[in-house]
């Protein structure tokens, strides 16, 4: 069994050689890392290879900033399972002496961030977020309920050496909404698809039950449940770690969790149930350089021909 | 017992019918019971009684149900 240091050892000499090929960039913040215009090729790429698997199912797009409305966040009940990982957004809001003191505070190098105050914006924790609150306002839904493809950069407060374990990071989805039926059968079907497309990749998938890192005492109640009722699967690649592959897609069922929050309604005015596929851009790309190797140009035919087409 | 019990998921169960209609065998998930409720469920269930739950009992089983709970408590407090 490797031990927490030999795990992140392993985990700090990926991160080194990622940056020393020039694949990430340093930004002094663990977990914060510019991209390559090489490791962006890859995430596209692979994002488009997505869309070939999903893109005709009739997903509605939407696209929205890394950020989403402080209400919103205080509404989903996010800060209740996960408070930890949150990031709020804060602004200067004072007057010319305000100003004054924060300067000299910063001279001084004391803290300057205390007379910050919280803007109305948050950081957005999971793609997903916006789009409940955009469908409740809809009204009910359609008798085959509705399917939104999201892509968004997320936060997530958790500093670590582990270059697949970003405090800022992409994550695409598609997620269903609908009856319980609807939403299981979206997810069965991703489940499948989800290792078709990994295995076309060459890269060594498994499948698990997992649950999320919720919080606190309430919050390993709240992980029993979720393991229990098998509402949270990942799909796992070793990228540092044999014994602690890394998840690199999710297929959640929510029950009907988002639905009575939001007040989301099926056609027949029964609480919408939702379930999305999750996937983790940077792990999945971490994965492939991983496997294949630092060089795009020398990756297996196979692999390069599923990426570019 | 069983009337703090049925107090307390009355208000913190969130539930979508009224618990004075639930037997103590009722299903409770089934009564509209969520797991964010259980869990506020579980804490103030702590707090009445003054016990800690054990990890082995920190799942949805033993708050299915009045009886369940009740079941739980029992075996923590002493008689």
């Amino acid at each position: 069994m490797a031990s927490t240091q030999e795990l992140s050892q392993a985990q700090r000499a990926y991160l080194d050689e990622l940056l020393k090929h020039g694949l990430l960039i340093e930004t002094g913040v663990d977990g914060l890392y510019g991209r390559s215009g090489v490791f962006e090729d890859v995430v596209d790429r692979f994002n488009v290879l997505i869309s070939r698997y999903g893109g005709g199912d009739g997903a509605e797009v939407m696209r929205f900033p890394p950020a989403i409305s402080r209400k919103h966040l205080e509404e989903s009940e996010y800060l209740k399972s996960f408070p930890q990982l949150a990031g709020t957004l804060h602004s200067f809001m004072g007057n010319d002496a305000d100003h004054l003191a924060l300067l000299k505070a910063i001279e001084e190098g004391r803290d300057w961030t205390l007379g910050q105050k919280a803007t109305d914006a948050v950081m957005t924790p999971a793609a997903c977020y916006p789009i409940y609150p955009t469908l409740a306002k809809r009204g009910p839904l359609k008798p085959d309920g509705a399917m939104v493809d999201v892509y968004s950069y997320c936060f997530r407060h958790e500093p670590s050496v582990d270059p697949a374990r970003m405090q800022l990071f992409r994550m695409r989805e598609y997620v269903r909404i609908g009856s319980p039926q609807q939403v299981m059968s979206f997810r069965e079907m991703w489940l499948e698809r989800g290792q078709k497309l990994m295995g076309s990749l060459g890269v060594p998938v498994k499948i698990d039950v997992a649950n999320d890192p919720f919080f606190g005492r309430a919050g390993r109640m709240l992980a029993v449940n979720q393991r229990d009722q098998g509402l949270k699967f990942e799909l796992l690649i070793p990228i540092t770690s044999e014994e602690k592959p890394t998840a690199c897609l999710s297929f959640n069922y929510h029950q009907d969790h988002f639905g009575l929050l939001w007040k989301i309604a099926t056609h027949d005015a029964q609480v919408a149930h939702t379930a999305c596929v999750g996937f983790g851009m940077e792990r999945v790309t971490l994965a492939l350089f991983k496997y294949h190797g630092f060089d795009v140009e020398k990756w297996p035919a196979a692999v390069k021909k599923q990426l570019w087409p | 017992m069983t009337e703090d019990i049925r107090n307390i998921v009355k208000e913190h169960g969130r539930l979508s019918v009224d618990v004075a209609s639930l037997t103590d065998d009722a299903d409770l998930y089934a009564a509209g019971l969520t797991s964010h409720a259980s869990v506020n469920l579980m804490l103030a269930l702590e707090a009445k009684f003054d016990i800690e739950f054990p990890e082995r009992m920190l799942r949805r089983k033993s708050f299915e149900s009045i009886a369940a709970m009740k079941a739980a408590i029992s075996e923590l407090v002493p008689q």
